[in-house]
């Protein structure tokens, strides 16, 4: 028993400085999976020496640590899957200002943050994903009209807690207003086939079995789910079709993957480095077409899935309300039963 | 048939190991029986083939004239209507005193039950442990509870393991006799297991002695004092020593303390050597005898000494002397030889 | 003067030696309070608007399923844990002997992967619905098919998984009762139905129960389930308030009011524990003769109990071998191997680490009749079920508190920075562990010294035994099965953690488990099902282990 008491202290003890950081290196808390990051964090520490080290999680629980690591924090970079938490990391100070001509020239404004705290790296749609067995495009308009009683029962949507409805939610806020959104989101609650479950794959997928009509999904799932190569996914995403809601109004609403450098780095310049790669060409195109997504430089052109897809009208509102409003539509949401 | 328990050549083996050897006896009813021997005897074994716990190889088991056990036939346990207290009691310890008692008593009126428990109660002395759990209990407080769980049913047969091992000593005959008049009292048939023969002679109508899976002797407890059957029953009940001897006639032995006159088996002939046993009780102090023997060792019991005494020619006897007439060792006293009942053996 | 004999009075009103044992016992535990001090605390500060909110809309949803998910789990759980454990320690039957160990396999899974297991089968989009589909040509409302992903189907996924604590702790308990028990109500007219109803059972009932609260309190704790499956409980609703809403204060409160579910659940066990206390019914043990069963009474028990081992393991495993199978290509690197020693170890000396912390409590605990230290124990034992988030948050407060103060006052003195000492690393996971996982090791050791009669450490005492070696050399030997089994239960239970892990852990350092839910959660199911599998394989051979410890530790056995 005691050989086995002391091997133990052994390693932990060897586990735990295994633990201790070295120079030259950039920390990343990312909320962005990592082999949707990992291969291009490889790639930047071959060509510059430094070492990148990377944990994955929820934006939320990020945000939460930081805070309470205040300026102990090992964190030189915050990577999130959606502005609205940018923008509240940016709000409890987490953040700190950036100068970086490379950045500022190569993100359009709206893209990033005015004070640049932040800056959106890809881009993302949330759009509807319908059945043409079952719905005419010609029915579809844009966001509000899913209220409509003609839907009764026909949509699927997830869960009120994920960020990307939370975000949508907030857009419509901005465009609406609150209370008619939430006149809105009463309806479109009535309108669900189902209490909201799974992710939005599992939607694309209730889609194509006839649980329910449409769906709100992010585009880069369908286009995940095309080319996955797996019969099953395919077979379901052919039953579907996707459709560019709001084309004749304000447009469709996007959403970003972005950084930011933690207010108290202590890499700070190579933080700003590492920022300055991901927007380079190569970085774009690589992180962009790994997710299905569209790049922040409007530059960059579309391959495969997403260029049948072709352009589309995007809402043009400045992301960081998506954060001020965040909120809003959390507590909306709650009172319109959406769970 | 007014036999409550009969067994019938009985045999067990486990595992090519014979525990139980052609036992037969029968018991009536109301009859306290004894089953008596050493550890190892194979006394627990038949406890346990009487009720159940065991299938004999060979032979049969019948309790009021059912069969119960025998190779091609068997009742389960809990359909014998057996009673059984085992050594250390083995209360549920999850009821109290009166739930422990009423537990086989299953498909009886309320009324019946609360008398049999009232019954019960009294005939045990349990007033005043009605509501206690076990763990509250002293030993013999147990003990009785155990006992009249046993009872309640009115089983067939009670069947008693070692029932006085957990005990204080000093409290052992008496409870033995207590137990006794209890028993008598409810008027059940009980078979009990002991190696300790003064609870036997306490309990018992009649008493088998047992010795390696083998039933000595089935007889009174007086019976197998002065008519012990075999040398090894001889041995085991009360003390005594053996001398040797030999056969003048059919009515006599001579040995080396005095020819003896008594009953000789026909079996023995004149001539013939045999081994004589000498109870205690047949050596009589005697300031007038002629014959003395040196006192070796004495050993105090209260009302008497029991004197280990060496003859001239070196014979070791023992003799149960009033303890007012204290001799020290090394002395010589007289004796005097008093046999009421011959008891002998081949050599 | 006064103030001495004051303190004394004090000390021997509540029977608080001051000794060095006590004193330790009293720090440590406090020590593994922290966290929950902390979310007590947050009970003090009122915040009316959000409770406001939260009463309107989601609160009674909370309320009403954990009720629901409770009642649901328990009973099955109940139901699959029992019965099975009575037909194995008492009969023969076909392959009893492989269920005998077999039915506790459902324990090496996670019950979120089992729940991921069911649903990429079971589902609407799974390959059952679909062969359904494909055979009749009907549509997807023409038939009616269990919705595996609602609050019926979390009673399920739980159920299948959390029973063989019920199992394990109930058949201990069958297997130790002496059989002379069995017998004597035998004698008095009980057939095996009644022996088990009015004897068996009721002598089991303390560890049923503890088994019982257990699992509930796990239900109570769980997440990664009930998330999945869209069932807004109380560890959802704490999740989306403390990020989602980002009000760690009405978060904390949640997971104070959650506590008091967990009290009651305590205070039930812990009383009828004490009401009933027992020592063994008999010192003398005979060989346990397993009765042999036949005909539809064997089938009858080979179902039975074979119907746990389909549901909890059989199924989810065979769909999770098929997934992996198609996605075999690409897992096995050397990124999967650190994982996997990663895992083991972590699992490993946590496991540990807890047995000998609750040794020590147990066996101070058993010597002391201070109320301050059965009280402390009992607070310390509620860790299991917060749920491993709010543990997290509750541990990272305080540690990186204390890091940054050190940091301040070394760099103050001695001009240098330490930087995260603790909350950077393992250790802080550690400990998040041990809060969270003390009370399987602190119940098993608690109830197994309770078999042990203190006239045992008096003999050892009076032959000159130290403390430790009373423990090492008479506790730890009768104790063996009990401790074997509590060592496993931690193990198997960091294996299996998720949601401290993925909020503590340190840079570059991943675990099985956290890998299978990223996955999982990336609808992924393929890719998670070989990190899913890892895991369930590496938790089986310790339930083999435990099995044989069992039977092997019961006196008279052999």
């Amino acid at each position: 028993m005691n050989k086995i008491i002391k091997t133990a202290y052994i390693f932990i003890v060897f586990f735990i400085f295994q633990q201790l950081p070295s120079a030259a290196e950039v920390n990343i808390y990312s909320a962005r999976k990592e082999a949707l990051i990992k291969p291009l964090l490889v790639k930047f520490s071959e060509k510059t020496g430094i070492e990148v080290n990377l944990i994955t999680g929820k934006a939320d629980t990020f945000i939460k640590r930081l805070e309470i690591e205040g300026k102990n924090t090992p964190a030189d970079i915050l990577l999130t899957v959606d502005a609205a938490r940018l923008v509240r990391a940016k709000e409890k100070g987490l953040f700190q200002e950036i100068n970086s001509e490379v950045l500022n020239k190569t993100i359009p404004e709206r893209l990033r943050d005015i004070n640049n705290h932040w800056f959106g790296l890809s881009l993302r749609s949330r759009v509807i994903v319908f059945s043409p067995e079952r719905v005419e495009a010609e029915d579809l308009t844009d966001y509000m009209s899913l209220s409509d009683t003609k839907w009764r029962g026909r949509i699927c949507v997830r869960s009120s807690s994920n960020i990307y409805n939370q975000s949508l939610v907030a857009s419509m806020i901005v465009h609406y207003g609150i209370d008619e959104t939430e006149i809105w989101a009463k309806s479109l609650v009535k309108n669900f086939a189902r209490q909201p479950k799974g992710g939005d794959r599992d939607q694309i997928k209730a889609v194509a079995i006839g649980v329910c009509d449409i769906a709100l999904v992010n585009n880069y799932y369908l286009a995940g789910m095309l080319d996955s190569g797996q019969e099953d996914e395919v077979s379901f995403a052919m039953k579907t079709k996707l459709f560019w809601p709001g084309q004749d109004k304000y447009g469709a609403h996007i959403n970003i993957s972005g950084v930011g450098v933690t207010r108290h780095s202590k890499n700070k310049k190579r933080a700003i480095q590492l920022l300055e790669y991901l927007v380079t060409n190569e970085a774009q195109e690589w992180y962009s077409n790994v997710n299905y997504e569209y790049s922040v430089n409007p530059k960059i052109k579309n391959t495969g899935v997403l260029e049948r897809w072709g352009a589309f009208v995007s809402d043009n509102i400045n992301l960081s309300l998506l954060g001020k409003h965040n909120s809003d539509a959390v507590l909306l949401m709650d009172r319109a039963g959406w769970k | 048939m007014n036999n409550a328990i009969e067994i019938r050549e009985l045999s067990l083996s486990i595992e090519d190991r014979s525990i139980l050897n052609n036992i037969s006896f029968n018991l009536g009813e109301i009859d306290i029986a004894c089953l008596l021997g050493p550890s190892g005897c194979g006394k627990t074994s038949l406890l346990r083939c009487i009720a159940g716990f065991e299938k004999p190889n060979k032979g049969e088991v019948l309790i009021k004239g059912v069969i119960t056990s025998n190779p091609n036939h068997y009742i389960p346990v809990e359909e014998r209507n057996i009673g059984m207290v085992f050594q250390d009691y083995v209360l549920f310890p999850h009821m109290c005193v009166s739930e422990n008692i009423i537990f086989g008593l299953k498909n009886l009126q309320q009324k019946r039950i609360k008398q049999r428990l009232d019954e019960l109660i009294e005939l045990l002395d349990l007033g005043d442990q009605i509501n206690k759990f076990p763990h509250q209990l002293s030993g013999g407080q147990q003990q009785r509870v155990a006992l009249a769980r046993a009872m309640a049913p009115r089983p067939g047969v009670l069947l008693l393991d070692e029932p006085f091992a957990s005990l204080d000593i000093e409290l052992r005959e008496q409870l033995a006799h207590e137990l006794r008049s209890i028993l008598k009292q409810d008027g059940i048939t009980t078979i009990m297991v002991t190696h300790n023969q003064l609870e036997a002679f306490a309990m018992a109508d009649v008493i088998g002695v047992m010795r390696d899976g083998k039933l000595r002797q089935w007889d009174t407890a007086f019976n197998l004092y002065h008519i012990p059957k075999t040398l090894d029953v001889a041995d085991f009940v009360g003390e005594g020593v053996f001398i040797s001897g030999e056969v003048i006639n059919n009515k006599e032995v001579k040995t080396d303390i005095g020819n003896i006159k008594g009953y000789v088996p026909d079996n023995l002939t004149k001539g013939e050597k045999v081994r004589v046993l000498i109870r205690p009780d047949d050596i009589l102090h005697d300031d007038d005898s002629e014959i003395t023997a040196v006192v070796i060792s004495k050993a105090f019991r209260g009302a008497e000494f029991l004197y280990t005494l060496e003859m001239k020619n070196g014979l070791h006897v023992q003799s149960l002397v009033p303890s007012h007439h204290d001799h020290p060792i090394n002395e010589p006293i007289g004796i005097k030889l008093e046999i009421d009942h011959l008891v002998i053996f081949a050599d | 003067m006064t103030f001495k004999k004051f303190s004394e009075s004090f000390y021997s009103k509540l029977n608080f030696k001051l000794s060095n044992f006590n004193l330790a016992l009293v720090l440590l535990s406090l020590f593994f309070c922290i966290p929950l001090i902390i979310i007590c605390g947050s009970l003090f500060f009122p915040a009316k608007d959000v409770w406001t909110h939260l009463f309107d809309t989601v609160l009674v949803d909370y309320i009403f399923n954990s009720f629901a998910l409770l009642i649901g789990v328990g009973f099955f759980s109940l139901i699959l844990g029992v019965i099975p454990a009575w037909l194995i320690s008492m009969y023969k039957f076909p392959m009893s002997r492989y269920l005998e160990w077999a039915i506790l396999l459902p324990m090496s899974m996670p019950a979120y992967i089992i729940a991921y297991s069911y649903t990429g089968a079971f589902d609407a989009a799974g390959p059952v619905q679909e062969t359904i589909r494909e055979l009749t040509g009907w549509g997807y409302h023409d038939y009616w098919f269990p919705e595996v992903r609602s609050l019926g189907g979390a009673m399920a996924m739980l159920s299948f998984v959390l029973y063989p604590y019920i199992y394990l702790l109930t058949r201990a308990s069958f297997t130790e009762q002496s059989v002379c028990v069995l017998e004597v109500s035998r004698t008095l007219g009980c057939n095996s139905v009644d022996a088990f109803r009015r004897v068996a059972l009721p002598l089991a009932r303390p560890a049923i129960i503890v088994g019982l609260s257990l699992v509930l309190m796990e239900t109570l704790a769980d997440y990664g389930t009930v998330q999945y499956f869209g069932v807004s409980a109380f560890t959802t609703g704490i999740f989306r308030t403390w990020f989602g809403m980002d009000n760690s204060l009405v978060a904390a409160q949640l997971s104070a009011v959650l506590l008091l579910f967990v009290a009651v659940f305590l205070y039930l066990e812990r009383r009828s524990r004490t009401q009933l206390a027992f020592h063994h019914t008999s010192s003398r043990y005979s060989p346990l003769l397993k009765q042999k069963l036949i005909g539809t009474h064997a089938f009858f028990a080979f179902v039975v109990c074979f119907i746990p081992l389909l549901l909890g393991f059989i199924i989810p495993a065979s769909f999770l071998f098929d997934w992996a199978i198609s996605a075999y290509s690409g897992v096995f690197n050397k990124d999967f191997y650190i994982l996997l020693l990663n895992t083991l170890m972590l699992a490993f000396v946590t496991a540990l680490l807890a047995l000998v912390v609750a040794l020590f409590l147990g066996y101070t605990n058993r010597n002391s009749y201070s109320f301050i230290n059965k009280f402390l124990v009992r607070f310390v034992s509620m860790g299991y079920a917060i749920p491993g988030t709010v543990i997290a948050v509750g541990v990272l407060i305080p540690f990186a508190w204390f890091d940054s103060r050190l940091d301040d006052f070394l760099k103050l003195h001695f001009n240098i920075s330490s930087g995260l000492l603790i909350s950077g690393t393992l250790f802080i996971l550690v400990f998040a562990y041990l809060v969270r996982f003390l009370t399987i090791p602190i119940n098993i050791v608690e109830a197994a010294l309770g078999k042990i009669k203190p006239e045992m450490d008096e003999i050892a005492k009076t032959n000159g035994l130290s403390h430790i070696n009373i423990v090492k050399r008479i506790h730890m030997p009768i104790m063996r099965g009990s401790l074997l089994t509590a060592l496993l239960l931690v193990f198997v239970d960091v294996l299996k953690e998720l949601p401290a892990t993925l909020i503590l852990r340190p840079f570059n350092f991943n675990t099985l488990a956290v890998r299978t839910f990223e996955l999982a959660n990336e609808e992924r199911l393929a890719d998670a099902a070989i990190p899913a599998l890892a895991i369930v394989l590496a938790g089986i051979i310790p339930v083999i282990m435990i099995s044989n410890s069992i039977s092997r530790s019961r006196p008279g056995y052999e």
